[in-house]
């Protein structure tokens, strides 16, 4: 009879039956080992949880006093004879891919990543193995990323330009991990950066965890509006039309997001400008990622997958296409998901709001 | 073409009016004349000419990406915008180009004596010169497909400010039958409108409507608030055909249609009225089927306009005639700013004289005495094959363009039927990976019977739940289009409903649209086609 494999997708999410733990499980399990602390990955309720250091207050933060137990990136923890390593993923800061070995078969859930280094995140490290399940959350090749010092050159450029034309400047991106990307590559040279609280709260939790970010100001009520407006303005999208971002008007918002690739997308949220940023990897980096793994067999989880599993199966990878609940699924663009809108709708238990602020809906 | 690029990318950065003029001014300033009139060629509806097949296009562009042809088509379905697509699979460019868009449109017209081999070779040298943005330009001329997200007005209000010329001149310096290349810029700007195209329509003036939809109905003592006394309006039915302007002019006579098409020869039942009328004549009116002297419904008409070649039988099966309802220029004189009293009293006159009453017919005023009397004689709209009431302002000047104040189209309401959406598809442009193209079905016995597709009525927010709905609930996959779990229910409205033999359900319906969604209707309790065919006029 064949060997059971080592992982499994069952309804509550990847599972190890041999080491007796899910990982990035959805639904409340016993023993979680967690990818990364975005709100699709790690979920509420698991009795223990395992993640890399760098997501330690960020997972405090968001889902409150939780059992939880961190290690660097390459150190080993045994759980019922799997040995355990994280490797980074190079997705947000402190997102790891998990490696698992058994009597020397060797499997790799990726999570989310992206194969360029943002200059923040620890950058993304190939891991043979021989199975490899991976996200492809841009799996189509008309995802196509530019390096990001031409786009930050470009939002720097349009600070500017809305400085000289006496508009405020908002740029929206997800709290964590983009929201820090743009952060630590804005000339500060132009201005202040202003964040909002949903924001500023996810900075704070990775302060606290050692990580060096450039200076922000929350904005609060008391926050003088003339002053915010000479500044750059970083806010949620779920913030987006919101009364509490009206009331910086007139102002030129940008959306950072790797689904600003297409014109169609970026009209429908009517930014003003889109940002082609995506904490993804994008065509060719999904490619050659998989391909460093050496894998025998690759899953797809979430993105294209069904194009994507189609695509590498002609150019001669064995790839296999597995449901799960991260990020929306195969067309998720239609939310303003990119993994992690969730985080902004479900508003964590513990997400206090500065008073005073008005979020407005978040529908 | 990099300026020409740049514009495109610069009015995609910004949703605001004043900067997108801004934007277009400081085009106008920076690209020579010639660019400036293909520029407002492009953008006023001019569409190039497609000298290259598109399915060659498309051959030579997966060729030109290195993918396999299926994933080009997955990637069309995700992008919704062919030029789009083609523009982001190919490699980046490792040469450029600076050829003025002049240049380009030149080129590409002399591919028209070429031979396939040429034109291929042709078109990728070009891509491999053009960045992603040129492409996407580039390939929208190549595919014709030309839709640029600023109105027409914008444009002229640009070079309105830079010419220092007033938007209604320049906007009937625009209309008609020009070509980029033989008219100049130095024309169009030119102080006095010497050597007019004797061609050259007026702008049309448009209605706005007096109330958006069924839901925000006015009551009479409303519309005495809007529009203040009954006396001071002119009624008339709303004329559901072709609007149009015939020009006789020289000798000569033109028929326009408001899309600026030239369709003199489609009419010809036309064409003794109109070379009987006195030279230097312009009428403004509706284009409609008659029988037996009433109109017929717009599908006689539509089924008409879509034949390439007229046939004996189809102008036996729907003759035209034209339904008049004003005159902008009479004696080789422009009288647009006469008021729409003094212009009618010219149409009558005109009309009386003509010898060929039965195509040369006029509108008829209604008469009523107050907005309630005449709000009665509007729900008989139907009964007249009219759309609803007009209503002008006696005191009016004939206008250029869709604007508030002096004409209002007041509309029946909808009929309406609830249906269950089966078949989904994704959209366009805007909408592109979004499922926002529904067809609907309504019950015959246990079974749910197509009969109509909608793509519009409902909010960004909705479409998004719907759009999520769709994606967990797909039964089965042809092509593009889904089936999917017949669970939601939608009111949707309709102008008009005909019997067809082209439809499986037998009906045929006119501007169909979603007025909303009825969350609170189980699918069960959607209408059924008996429903639908006693909705038929007979």
């Amino acid at each position: 009879m064949a060997k059971k494999p080592l992982l499994e997708f069952t309804d509550k999410g990847i599972y190890c039956a041999r080491g007796k733990f899910y990982i990035d499980p959805w639904k409340p399990v016993d023993d979680a080992v967690i990818t990364h602390a975005h709100a699709d990955h790690a979920y509420f309720g698991h009795k223990h949880y395992l993640a890399h250091h760098l997501s330690r207050e960020v997972l405090y933060y968001r889902l409150g006093d939780i059992q939880l137990q961190t290690v660097e990136y390459g150190e080993k923890v045994m759980k019922n004879g799997v040995e355990i390593s994280l490797y980074p993923a190079g997705h947000v800061i402190g997102s790891a891919q998990i490696r698992l070995e058994h009597q020397g078969e060797v499997w790799v859930v990726s999570g989310d990543y992206k194969t360029e280094d943002d200059g923040i995140s620890t950058p993304f490290e190939p891991v043979r193995c021989h199975h490899f399940i991976s996200e492809c959350t841009f799996g189509m090749p008309v995802y196509q990323w530019k390096p990001q010092v031409q786009i930050f050159e470009d939002i720097n450029k349009w600070w500017r330009s809305n400085l000289h034309n006496g508009v405020a400047t908002v740029l929206v991106g997800y709290s964590l991990g983009k929201a820090q990307r743009i952060l630590q590559n804005l000339d500060l040279f132009n201005g202040k950066v202003y964040t909002h609280g949903v924001i500023e709260n996810t900075n704070e939790a990775l302060r606290r965890n050692g990580v060096l970010l450039n200076p922000t100001e929350r904005i609060t009520i008391d926050t003088p509006k003339d002053e915010v407006r000479k500044g750059i303005i970083l806010a949620p999208p779920s913030s987006v039309g919101t009364p509490w971002m009206r009331k910086f008007g007139p102002y030129s918002f940008g959306y950072c997001s790797g689904w600003m690739a297409l014109r169609g997308a970026k009209h429908r949220r009517a930014a003003d400008r889109g940002f082609v940023l995506s904490d993804h990897a994008d065509w060719d980096g999904l490619i050659s990622a998989i391909d460093a793994t050496g894998c025998e067999c690759v899953y797809l989880t979430h993105g294209y997958t069904a194009t994507f599993t189609r695509y590498l199966n002609e150019i001669g990878f064995n790839a296999r296409e597995v449901h799960t609940l991260y990020g929306g699924e195969e067309e998720n663009p239609s939310n303003l998901s990119e993994g992690e809108a969730l985080n902004e709708q479900v508003a964590p238990v513990n997400e206090a709001l500065p008073l005073g602020e008005d979020l407005g809906g978040v529908s | 073409m990099k300026a020409f690029a740049q514009l495109f990318l610069s009015l995609d950065e910004t949703n605001k009016t004043n900067e997108k003029v801004k934007v277009l001014k400081d085009y106008f300033i920076g690209v020579p004349d010639t660019d400036k009139m293909h520029m407002l060629a492009l953008f006023t509806g001019r569409k190039p000419k497609r000298i290259i097949n598109s399915t060659f296009i498309r051959t030579w562009a997966v060729e030109a990406s290195n993918i396999p042809a299926w994933l080009f088509e997955e990637s069309y379905h995700v992008v919704g915008d062919l030029a789009e697509t083609m523009a982001l699979l190919m490699p980046r460019n490792e040469h450029s180009s600076n050829k003025t868009l002049t240049e380009w449109i030149a080129e590409l017209n002399l591919l028209a004596g070429k031979t396939e081999e040429e034109r291929k070779i042709w078109l990728m040298e070009s891509w491999a010169m053009l960045d992603s943005q040129e492409r996407f330009v580039f390939n929208k001329l190549l595919t014709g497909s030309f839709r640029v997200g600023v109105s027409q007005n914008l444009v002229i209000k640009a070079l309105a400010e830079i010419t220092k010329l007033d938007a209604a001149t320049l906007t009937h310096r625009i209309m008609g039958n020009w070509l980029p290349e033989t008219y100049t810029y130095a024309q169009l700007i030119q102080e006095q409108g010497a050597a007019d195209d004797i061609s050259r329509p007026y702008p049309f003036f448009l209605a706005y409507p007096i109330q958006e939809t069924s839901e925000k109905r006015k009551t009479a003592d409303e519309i005495q608030l809007a529009l203040g006394e009954a006396g001071q309006w002119q009624a008339e039915w709303k004329w559901d055909g072709i609007r149009a302007q015939m020009i006789k002019r020289d000798g000569k006579i033109f028929i326009w249609s408001r899309g600026e098409d030239l369709a003199t020869d489609k009419f010809p039942e036309l064409h003794p009225f109109l070379n009987a009328l006195p030279d230097g004549t312009v009428i403004d009116g509706e284009i409609l089927s008659f029988q037996n002297g009433l109109p017929m419904p717009f599908n006689v008409l539509q089924t008409r306009i879509g034949r390439k070649t007229l046939s004996k039988k189809i102008m036996e099966e729907s003759p035209v005639a034209v339904i008049a309802y004003d005159c902008l220029e009479f004696e080789g004189g422009d009288i647009r700013n006469k008021t729409q009293a003094e212009r009618r009293v010219v149409l009558e006159e005109l009309q009386a004289a003509t010898l060929y009453p039965e195509t040369f017919r006029i509108s008829a005023l209604i008469q009523f005495d107050s907005w309630q009397q005449l709000g009665e004689i509007r729900e008989q709209s139907r009964a007249m094959i009219a759309e609803g009431i007009m209503l002008k302002r006696k005191s009016a000047t004939y206008q250029v363009g869709r604007r508030r104040g002096d004409w209002w189209k007041w509309k029946i309401d909808p009929l309406s039927v609830d249906a269950v959406m089966i078949y989904a598809q994704k959209g366009h442009g805007r909408r592109a990976d979004l499922y926002t193209d529904y067809t609907f079905a309504v019950w015959d016995g246990d079974k749910l019977v197509p009969f109509a597709k909608a793509y519009s009525g409902l909010t960004d927010a909705e479409i998004n739940k719907v759009d999520y709905f769709i994606k967990r609930n797909t039964l089965e996959k042809f092509g593009p289009v889904r089936t999917v779990k017949p669970e939601l229910v939608f009111e949707i409205g309709f102008e008009g409903i005909n019997r067809s033999t082209r439809h499986k359900s037998g009906i045929a319906l006119r501007f169909p649209r979603i007025l909303r969604w009825r969350h609170d209707k189980p699918k069960e309790e959607a209408d059924t086609l008996d429903n639908l065919r006693a909705l038929l006029d007979g």
